[in-house]
């Protein structure tokens, strides 16, 4: 439980960070609320020589909008996307999914860059950003990429992200009509399943009642990574917006899915179980958010 | 007198706990916080498998390192340090501190290091490489009893520690001879008869500060200094010199601040020994803090007992015997009190309950697990735990309302003091009076016909009922092979401030508040001119410690005695300048006068002054103004009370809920209702967590797959509904203070009250039983038709 040593450095900017990085010779690894890492270095997963903190980088904090499209920075913690009145109005489904991460403690320090990076298989995150297509900011030495989340998380802690890169922000276009719903392990509080949905409406008239134009659903927890629930997207779309069909649309969800995880918490059974009764959950929560 | 405010009354007072403002502010000291000039510091490896004989242990490494002073085999250990003694009766296998030939359980120590700082000291524990002879580890309990898959201990076959002790209606007081007519008789008469295994699985303590000890040898004075995190420190200070061949004289026990300890901090353990004969050794200072890692592993567990249940009765409900097998799961070793634990839950078996014929038995099985010993309840929690989910089990049975069941049965008012078939001499009570009051709370119609309302629209509501009694204030000497009583000293200085002692070792129980508010009654002076010591065997001299909820019915009976006979010395100085008689005089608002003349009195400052500067010395007496008393209780105090909890379970998920828990208590006389909600409150999440969430598991190879809080769940605030308590006092006469305790009461009902909820939300699938804890996918079994 004591971390193996290590140098610490605090980069001033997104350039020291990287050029300390870089330094580092591939030893090193930045460190931004550190409730991911100091935990695996506690344990000795971890043993980097050096930790380049970028948490008090504050081009890299913050929620704005800009021509439609919300960007979060990737020091923001929890709390303050849990928070952001910008967020709640306007993309309710991010602001419910931070604030449904651990405890306050860990809201308070814990990123978005952080949970990202970590890419923790039964973290909350992913499975909005799926929902939201949402797209990752990315910069190294040669400069900046784009990743989407559905390319981004490839396997069990493997992303989309080089030695050399920092995440620097996340970007989507905001939605209203969508929900997290997760199933919490009760030590931890991480999500046993947590299935993000994210719809879009045929608006009804007075002849034809409302109907899914599409969807996109994002489950994490279940599987080595977080992934989209495709075959439950193909079955929403053109179904009548209401509580009935989306459990109807739900079922079965994940089934097709063969790498289920099995823990001390929940069987490849119950876990299979859940993905449909949260995924429904999501849905319907999704759909309580179409406005009246 | 102008300056002479009014003093409320504080005994009975809601008094906000003096100790808080320190402690939440960060300004308590703890074992950690300690530094001594040239202190090195102390690691352990441990055993990362379960069952194994040592081959070799490597330390070349790790004493190669920079900054390592040293590094101990067991075998080296073996030298210095005699194996860990404990305090039962019962036979007990040889346990080394540090392993010599066979390691029993992950987490086990092997080997020592000590370094200069924290940090060597683990790279080098963790450097340390044990090549072992893999044996297979004894993990499930039932099975250890036939000796499969393998024996821990070379002299206990069948791996059991103690077998079939049998207790109970026609057992000699010596066991020797059992008389089964009565109980026979029994269950011939029933009309019905329920049976049940039971499960009343381990918990790990998880105290929010881990363990921690300090020692300090000084070989010029060859005395010890221990500090250590830890609830008796008197019993330390004992086993430390025993251990090491010195007097009492010559070791100083310190328990500085200590952040909780549930009744797993009361021993002396392996590490402190290991840290005291090695700076003993080394003639150094030397540190150990105990991480969250290894408290899980080293730092033993509560519970683990099976229980297996009959209960014969008659149709309407009366109970006329009952049989209680258990096996308790006691890990490696026999820890200080571990074989007696089991033995609490037999002596309570007779519950709340006037029942005839009572046999139990108890059988101890080691496994390859970490040695179990008292934890917040210790044996009784699980005595209430099968009784009463037997007796809700009968409820059902005979489609009979659980609280009417339990009225049936009960020991009456008139009853007391009541021997029980287990040998206890219940103290007082009034049951009935408990449960009224907590159906009236409850509104128990209003609240059953909600449950079959929410059960008709297709909700899971269950309610749960549970009585409890348990055994307190340990208690006279013949229980406590430890001693029974306490030991206090009040002195009043010369300014007119008190210093008081007791030891009674408070390590969250309030007493600095408590004991204060007495004093504060008994010589008319402000909670703010006293001071309460404890924890230190050099100033409170003597005592046994804090554990089986005591410390505020014998040490605050203790404390109650010196300071009445300091007020009685203190009176007749004040009637000598009073020119009065002494037992004319009152106490008030820092003055002492003539009842009825408050201006005719001295101020309490005076009086105090006159007795340290006697002129004249009045006749008969000494100087000064300190006494000091022991207290020995004539018998244990036996709180009571009634639980009763709504839970909701979700139908997709199985994920429980509890909605309200209702809990009357009584523990005798309140000297703070305020610190003893606090203590119920704490009382009732523990005994919620073992209910729904908090579960130590091992794996089939002995490996334990709890032991870090992202596996094991511990209660937080808003897992639990908001306590609705209140309290009937019925006051104990084995104390002048009528006070019973509490610090337990609170882990005894909550427990059954809240599993027999979860059973009444699912018994419309079948259930009659379900086992702790309420995992959400067991409870999803069962209402998706598989068994429980
Ligand atoms: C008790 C507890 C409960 C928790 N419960 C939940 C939960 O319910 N749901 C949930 O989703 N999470 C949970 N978490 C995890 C939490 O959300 C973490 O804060 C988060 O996963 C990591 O964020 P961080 O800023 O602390 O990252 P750090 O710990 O500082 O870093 C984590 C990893 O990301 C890398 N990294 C950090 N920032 C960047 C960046 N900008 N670019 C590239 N790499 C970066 C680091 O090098 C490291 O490898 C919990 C954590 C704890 C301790």
């Amino acid at each position: 439980m004591i971390p193996s040593n290590f140098d610490y450095q605090r980069a001033q900017s997104v350039d020291d960070a990287l050029t300390k990085l870089a330094a580092s010779g591939g030893t090193g690894k930045v460190i931004a609320g550190g409730h991911s890492l100091v935990p695996m270095m506690k344990l000795r997963l971890h043993e980097p020589t050096t930790l380049i903190d970028i948490a008090r980088i504050g081009e890299l904090s913050g929620i704005r909008e800009q021509d439609g499209l919300i960007e979060i920075g990737a020091n923001t913690v929890h709390h303050d996307v849990a928070t952001s009145s910008l967020l709640r109005n306007n993309c309710p489904i991010i602001a419910e999914t931070a604030g449904m991460i651990g405890d306050p403690q860990v809201r308070n320090r814990g990123t978005l860059g952080g949970s990202l990076a970590h890419a923790d298989p039964a973290a909350d995150y992913p499975a909005a950003l799926l929902a939201l297509d949402a797209q990752i900011q990315l910069q190294g030495p040669s400069g900046t990429r784009e990743v989407a989340a559905t390319d981004f998380f490839q396997g069990l802690f493997t992303v989309d992200l080089a030695d050399n890169e920092i995440i620097t922000a996340v970007r989507f276009t905001p939605v209203q009509v969508a929900a997290y719903a997760k199933l919490y392990q009760r030590a931890s509080r991480f999500a046993i399943v947590g299935v993000a949905a994210a719809l879009v409406i045929n608006q009804g008239s007075m002849l034809r009642k409302p109907t899914i134009r599409s969807s996109r659903i994002g489950l994490t927890g279940a599987a080595s990574h977080a992934l989209r629930l495709t075959s439950v997207e193909e079955a929403v779309a053109g179904q009548a917006a209401t509580a009935e069909a989306m459990a109807q649309a739900a079922q079965g969800a994940g089934a097709k899915i063969d790498d289920i995880n099995a823990d001390l918490h929940a069987s490849e059974a119950y876990r299979r179980a859940m993905i449909q009764v949260f995924t429904t959950r999501a849905l319907q929560g999704a759909l309580a958010r179409l406005p009246a | 007198m102008a300056e002479s405010p009014m003093l409320p009354k504080m005994v009975g007072q809601r008094v906000k706990r003096r100790e808080d403002p320190r402690l939440i502010q960060g300004q308590g000291t703890y074992v950690d916080d300690l530094k001594i000039v040239g202190m090195e510091h102390v690691a352990f490896a441990r055993s990362d498998i379960a069952h194994g004989r040592i081959k070799s242990v490597d330390t070349s490494v790790a004493e190669a390192m920079d900054g390592v002073t040293a590094v101990f085999t067991g075998a080296q250990i073996a030298e210095f340090v005699k194996p860990v003694p404990i305090i039962t009766p019962f036979p007990s296998p040889d346990h080394r501190a540090v392993v010599v030939d066979t390691v029993r359980y992950v987490g086990e120590p092997v080997a020592v290091v000590v370094a200069t700082n924290r940090y060597i000291a683990k790279d080098a524990a963790d450097a340390i490489t044990v090549d072992y002879e893999m044996l297979p580890a004894v993990v499930d309990t039932e099975k250890a009893m036939t000796g499969q898959p393998a024996q821990l201990h070379k002299d206990f076959e069948n791996n059991l520690s103690v077998a079939l002790l049998p207790s109970g209606t026609g057992v000699s007081p010596d066991g020797q001879t059992v008389d089964d007519t009565a109980l026979d008789q029994a269950f011939a008469d029933a009309e019905v008869v329920v049976s049940q295994r039971m499960v009343n699985h381990r918990l790990a303590p998880s105290a929010m500060e881990p363990r921690g000890t300090v020692a300090h040898y000084e070989p010029g004075h060859n005395k010890m200094t221990i500090w250590s995190s830890n609830q008796a420190p008197h019993l330390l200070r004992g086993a430390i010199a025993s251990m090491f061949g010195m007097g009492e004289d010559q070791v100083r026990a310190i328990a500085p601040e200590v952040g909780g300890g549930f009744g797993a901090k009361v021993q002396a353990y392996a590490e402190d020994y290991v840290v005291a004969g090695l700076s003993k050794k080394l003639g150094i200072a030397l540190k150990w803090t105990e991480d969250r890692s290894e408290a899980f592993l080293a730092t033993t567990h509560g519970r683990g007992i099976i229980g297996y249940i009959d209960i014969a009765a008659t149709n309407t409900g009366k109970v006329l015997g009952m049989k209680l097998r258990l096996i308790a799961d006691i890990g490696a070793y026999n820890t200080l009190f571990t074989a007696a634990i089991p033995t609490f839950t037999t002596l309570m078996a007779n519950a709340t309950y006037d029942i005839p014929a009572i046999r139990t038995t108890i059988t101890e099985v080691f496994t390859n697990k970490t040695p179990t010993d008292a934890y917040r309840g210790a044996g009784r929690p699980e005595a209430t735990y099968f009784v009463e989910r037997g007796l809700d089990m009968l409820a059902r049975k005979l489609a009979m309302d659980p609280a009417e069941v339990r009225r049936r049965n009960f020991i009456q008012p008139n009853q007391f003091p009541y021997t029980t078939q287990m040998g206890a001499v219940y103290d007082s009570g009034d049951y009935a009076a408990a449960l009224d009051l907590a159906l009236q709370n409850a509104g128990w119609d209003k609240l059953k016909a909600e449950r079959d309302q929410a059960q008709a629209e297709g909700r899971l509501v269950g309610i749960g009922l549970s009585m409890y009694v348990e055994v307190c204030g340990l208690g006279p000497s013949a229980v406590l092979p430890t001693g029974g009583w306490e030991h206090s000293q009040v002195t009043i200085e010369r300014d007119g401030r008190i210093n008081a002692t007791t030891g009674a070792s408070p390590h969250g129980q309030g007493n600095e508040t408590t004991f204060g508010q007495m004093l504060a009654d008994q010589f008319g002076v402000p909670l703010d001119h006293i001071t309460i010591h404890h924890g230190d065997t050099a100033i409170a001299k003597q005592g046994i410690g804090t554990f089986g909820s005591r410390s505020q019915a014998v040490g605050g009976a203790a404390l109650h005695l010196a300071g009445g006979k300091v007020r009685k010395k203190m009176a007749k100085f004040a009637a000598a300048l009073l020119e009065a008689h002494e037992d004319d005089l009152v106490f008030e608002n820092g003055r002492i006068s003539v009842k009825g003349a408050p201006d005719s009195g001295k101020s309490f400052e005076e009086v105090a002054a006159y007795a340290y500067v006697p002129v004249p010395l009045p006749e008969g007496l000494e100087p000064g103004l300190s006494e000091e008393a022991f207290f020995e209780p004539s018998n244990n105090t036996y709180p009571f009370g009634c639980h009763i909890a709504l839970i909701e379970i979700d139908r997709d998920t199985g994920e429980p809920t509890l909605r309200r828990l209702i809990a009357v208590d009584d523990a005798g006389n309140l000297i703070n209702p305020l610190i003893v909600e606090g203590q119920i409150h704490g009382g009732l999440a523990q005994g919620v967590g073992q209910a729904m969430i908090e579960e130590v598991q091992y794996g089939d190879d002995g490996q334990p797959l709890t032991s870090t809080f992202m596996d094991y769940a511990i209660p937080r605030a808003a897992d639990l509904p908001r306590f609705e308590l209140d309290n009937t006092v019925t006051p104990t006469p084995v104390n002048p203070l009528g006070a019973k305790g509490v610090g337990e009461a609170g882990t005894l009902g909550s427990t059954p009250c809240v599993v027999s909820a979860a059973v009444d939300a699912l018994s419309q699938f079948g259930v009659t039983h379900i086992d702790m804890m309420l995992r959400p996918e067991k409870l999803w079994q069962i209402i998706n038709g598989g068994q429980s």
